[in-house]
């Protein structure tokens, strides 16, 4: 089929195209050259705003800790529901949404492609069966490795081929997309209960610490040629003064850096930009961060932007989620994974009215603000962390508009008002640089070559938002740019209208994007490691990796290793 | 001849995955590595009750009729219910369930699964406290002290305590199988001793049973793992344990209760509770907080005995609170093989993990209302589809009565009591044996299902027959609103 947008203001950032009125033609899925102009269907995108489809570099959509998430809190659901439509299927949700609805919500912000941030390898089939189940959207889902007991035992050696190879194997066998390290070390030690404090910290039985773990698998990331760089979320995480750790975290893999190229991404750093000594005297460590990201760049970040309201955290750091219990004394769900990582689930409820919550709130916007670069820092609620992923076109509007800032700024608690360094920040983000924040500079730090633009050969993954940027001025029509871009005029995938007239028109199975990685000589499934597959795993090595039939779509990405 | 291994066992919750299967003339003629309730699926699942030819319900006869008319026949009951239900679910694979999901959406009705009448308590409570819970191998690798409460694993699970727990080999545990063999060695001595002097003295008469809670526990005292055994008799599993508390019936949240005060430090100024000596739960208490891993796992004997919610509400707050101390983790003992895999379809689906209702085109979930029980007591489904499962069998009275005046569909290998009331009884293949599919271990932890032989002629697997069923029922709703 083949498809003509006309006369929209196009934000193609990849492309430098910003805010020019010009056609996009769409032929069999793709972006191309130009269409038969008689035979294509046409859409007048006149006075409308015409961007790739949005990517969410960091969202927990599926897998078993999310649907206990689900599972957790009926409370979540029982206001929040959709109706079955002709085309649609039905669901609840705010927070935690079930699979179906969760692609519609995408779908109607004309997003297109989302990754799922922590998939534990043992239970890799559930995140892709609810993967499979999440319509309208490209996924992928990143692998737990970071305390990986094969990960642990090999860096300890020092042998980083061969700890290489068996990360190839996993992410493989896991149809994976990127190596997720979530507190390096420290969920190996949640398995008795303990928490490492530092990048230096042992880790009890394994002999190695954080920061060689990180360095470790950084090296392995280069050797295998991944696409994306290791994901990381940062040990102490949500601890008062932890933005040194995030600070030192970037800075033990400087010397590794090569070309200007990323090869970290801090994920939701929000979660690691607290400054103070403990939570009454907490304050930001935004500005130390982005002094350091603005002099450096080998670091992507992600906000991590926390809303007011009532939502439902869950990581794959366990003992951070204790803390978060004892803190909040709300009900607790943890999920510990034998010989990979371990998950934590507790609902909270952000409030303006809250010290602590106010900062954070604040933290989030300082760091999209004060770190000039719009290609290294991505929006991202670390949905359903600080928020659910609907809340994004607030964020926009925050980013903005110096006035949306403003009337939030004058809701929250006096104390974290007057600490707040949003009142000195003068910046308003432009139609380009959020193109930048919510769809190229993530498509481009996660090496997804097809999206994020709008160039000949692109994936058609199109949206279309009523927003006119000659007439609308943002930083005073905050409320119009937030109304437009919850709901997009138009949300075309692969080719297809699906979104349009506030209504999903067309039911599309995404697909699940994994990288197929080759090495040169692979891990071997040899009786030494059918031995220690039992040792460590309480399933049979036939029975543990996915096989293609779990994904409803599946688009392996080749990459020819360096080993 | 040939082998086929890691074969995963459809039987109970524990999902063995490395059962070993020798096929001859398409048939299983050997099992390795499974236990009794699994050789004996493998090899006599083939009963002579094996329904064969679907049949249809014709002046109260059942009479066989071929697959087109029997899927049209239960197609046109579901799509012109009012109000059907659709039950089972905890027995097939994950797939199956995500049709049937998709039916119940399509026609309206309520979807359930056997949690309703298991451990539906257990998930109510969880949604009240939370769950702090890890996969089986943590526990393998980790848990220096199990107990089981109100569950009989060597019986229920049999290779449970083999494979995930005390005789499991971990990386910081090690099993607790030697101690066990020498435990028995030496019990075996002692009952030959005691036999032999019964003989001599008492001619024969036995001695009332040796009250086993009396012993002193000094067996806690022992090095490395530990097995604790809480029910409320003795059962094969407790006679393994190395301390066995006997709780009175129906007195399992006093116990609980006085657990998480002593935990607390509190004092308990009685002597005993439940039955049980204060001293002993003292001496219980403080293994739990002084364990390196602590693992609860509870069964049926907990979430059935009177208090349910109560009682699993007071064992989670333990263990969750066990956590200020040491590492405790918590697991329900789910008894179907895919239990837990309907709770997860349901869940990720339709948020709620059981009792969900269609009706108004949503899901809408209030056990105590939307519960496959609750309706028919209610008397207001006029239509069912049971599939693997046997509600006739197992429901309360007034429930299974009301079932059997609706229009009544039923999928399953076998006659059973159910099928032999319906009105379309639609012969399914042996999931994981005959279809393959995906099944959820207690744990959580998906497996594969794997097709090892072929089913008989013209039988079809669930999944196809909900596939075929689904279709129809479109195609029946397509035609009413084009003439309407
Ligand atoms: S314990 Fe359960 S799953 Fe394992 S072999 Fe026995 S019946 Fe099958
Ligand atoms: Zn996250």
């Amino acid at each position: 089929m083949e498809l003509l947008i006309r006369n929209g203001f196009v934000y193609d950032p990849i492309n430098g195209v910003d805010g020019e009125k010009m056609d996009i033609a769409v032929k069999d899925g793709k972006i191309v050259e130009k269409v038969n102009e008689r035979k294509a269907r046409k859409i007048d995108a006149f006075g409308m705003m015409v961007m790739p489809g949005g990517v969410d570099i960091h969202c927990h959509i599926a897998g078993s800790e999310v649907n206990s998430g689900r599972l957790l809190r009926p409370e979540d659901h029982f206001r929040d529901f959709e109706r079955k439509t002709a085309v649609t299927r039905s669901g609840v949700g705010y927070s935690i949404p079930s699979t179906f609805t969760t692609g519609y919500r995408y779908s109607r912000m004309g997003y297109t492609t989302i990754m799922n941030p922590s998939m534990p390898p043992l239970e890799a089939k559930h995140t892709h069966e609810e993967l499979s189940d999440t319509p309208m959207v490209d996924k992928a889902s990143y692998p737990l490795l970071g305390d990986w007991w094969f990960v642990l035992e090999y860096l300890k050696d020092g042998k980083i081929e061969e700890c290489a190879r068996h990360v190839a194997w996993i992410i493989t066998s896991t149809k994976g997309y990127a190596i997720k390290i979530v507190n390096a070390g420290g969920l190996e030690a949640w398995g008795f209960g303990g928490n490492v404090q530092s990048l230096d910290d042992q880790i009890p039985c394994f002999c190695i610490t954080p920061r060689e773990i990180i360095r470790g698998l950084c090296k392995v990331n280069r050797l295998l040629n991944l696409p994306h760089t290791i994901h990381v979320h940062t040990n102490n995480l949500g601890k008062p003064g932890n933005y040194i750790t995030a600070l030192e975290t970037m800075k033990c893999i400087e010397d590794l850096a090569t070309e200007n190229k990323p090869i970290i991404h801090i994920t939701h750093c929000q979660f690691s930009a607290f400054k103070g000594g403990d939570w009454r005297t907490l304050e930001s460590g935004a500005e130390e961060i982005a002094n350091y990201v603005n002099a450096h760049s080998h670091v992507t970040l992600d906000m991590g932007q926390v809303i007011f309201t009532d939502t439902t955290t869950m990581t794959a750091d366990g003992p951070f989620q204790y803390t978060l219990y004892e803190l909040s004394g709300n009900k607790w769900v943890n999920h510990d994974v034998e010989t990979e990582t371990s998950a934590g689930i507790v609902p909270f409820h952000y409030l303006r009215k809250s010290y602590v919550h106010a900062i954070q709130w604040s933290i989030g916007l300082e760091l999209a603000l004060l770190i000039k670069d719009p290609w290294k820092i991505f929006l991202t609620t670390d949905h359903p962390n600080g928020g659910p992923f609907t809340s994004y076109p607030r964020i926009i509007a925050w980013l903005m508009s110096r006035k949306a800032r403003e009337a939030t700024l004058k809701k929250i608690n006096p104390r974290a008002r007057s600490r707040s360094l949003l009142p000195s920040i003068n910046r308003e983000l432009s139609f380009k640089e959020i193109a930048i924040m919510t769809r190229a500079g993530q498509a481009k730090a996660l090496g997804l070559k097809g999206k994020g633009h709008l160039g000949i050969g692109a994936d058609a993954d199109i949206a279309i938002y009523n927003l006119n940027p000659e007439t609308i001025d943002p930083s005073k029509k905050y409320r119009i740019v937030r109304k437009a871009f919850k709901r997009a005029a138009y949300t075309i995938k692969n080719g297809k209208i699906v979104f349009k007239n506030g209504e999903i028109v067309k039911h599309l199975d995404g697909a699940t994007m994994w990288l197929d990685v080759k090495v040169s000589e692979p891990a071997k499934i040899s009786e030494d490691m059918r031995r220690r597959f039992r040792e460590y795993w309480t399933v049979e090595c036939e029975n543990y990796p996915v096989t293609e039939n779990y994904l409803e779509i599946s688009q392996p990405i080749n990459v020819e290793a360096k080993v | 001849m040939t082998v086929v291994k890691a074969v995963t066992c459809p039987v109970c919750g524990s999902l063995c995955d490395d059962i070993e299967l020798t096929v001859e003339d398409g048939r299983i003629v050997k099992v390795k590595n499974g236990c009794a309730l699994c050789e004996s699926k493998f090899l006599g699942y083939n009963s002579e009750h094996r329904l064969l030819k679907p049949l249809i319900r014709k002046k109260e006869e059942l009479v066989k009729v071929s697959w087109k008319e029997a899927v049209g026949r239960a197609a046109e009951i579901l799509a012109e219910a009012n109000y059907p239900i659709l039950y089972g679910w905890s027995s097939t694979s994950c797939e199956a369930i995500s049709l049937g999901l998709e039916l119940a959406e399509e026609v309206g009705g309520v979807i359930d699964n056997t949690s309703v009448v298991c451990h539906g308590p257990s998930i109510l409570s969880i949604q009240e406290v939370g769950i702090p819970s890890c996969t089986l191998g943590q526990i393998r690798h980790r848990a220096d002290l199990v107990v089981y409460w109100g569950s009989n694993p060597w019986s229920a699970h049999p290779r449970h305590i083999e494979r995930y727990t005390a005789f499991s080999e971990g990386r910081f545990e090690r099993s607790a199988w030697k101690g066990y063999l020498n435990k028995i060695k030496a019990s075996i001595v002692r009952k030959k001793i005691e036999s032999a002097i019964r003989r001599v003295f008492f001619k024969g008469k036995p001695s009332a049973p040796s009250n086993i809670r009396n012993e002193p526990p000094s067996t806690l005292q022992k090095e490395g793992r530990k097995l604790i055994i809480i029910d409320v008799r003795k059962t094969r599993s407790a006679e393994i344990a190395d301390y066995f508390i006997q709780v009175e019936p129906n007195k399992d949240y006093e116990l609980l209760q006085a657990f998480r005060a002593l935990i607390r430090d509190q004092e308990i100024d009685v002597d005993t509770v439940a039955g049980v000596p204060v001293e002993y739960l003292e001496e219980v208490a403080d293994l739990m907080i002084r364990c390196d891993f602590g693992v609860l796992f509870f069964g049926l004997g907990l979430t059935m005995s009177s208090g349910k919610l109560r009682n699993i509400d007071a064992a989670l707050s333990l263990v969750r609170d066990l956590n200020m101390w040491t590492k405790f983790v918590i697991m329900p003992m789910r008894g179907h093989f895919n239990v837990t895999g309907a709770n997860t379809v349901f869940t990720w689906q339709t948020g709620y993990p059981y009792a969900v209702d269609f009706s108004l085109g949503y899901p809408q979930y209030n056990p105590g209302e939307t519960s496959v029980v609750d309706v028919l007591l209610r008397k207001e489904s006029d239509a069912a589809l049971i599939i693997a499962s046997d509600p006739v069998a197992n429901f309360p009275k007034a429930a299974a009565e009301h079932l059997v005046k609706n229009l009544l569909i039923v999928i399953d290998p076998h006659m059973n009591a159910t099928a032999q009331l319906a009105d379309v009884v639609l012969p399914s293949s042996f999931v994981g044996i005959e279809a393959g599919g995906t099944a959820y271990r207690m744990d959580h932890v998906p497996l594969p299902l794997k097709k090892v032989v072929d089913p008989p002629r013209g039988i079809l697997s669930d999944e196809e027959i909900l596939r075929r069923i689904l279709a129809e029922v479109r195609k029946i709703k397509k035609r009413r609103a084009e003439e309407s």
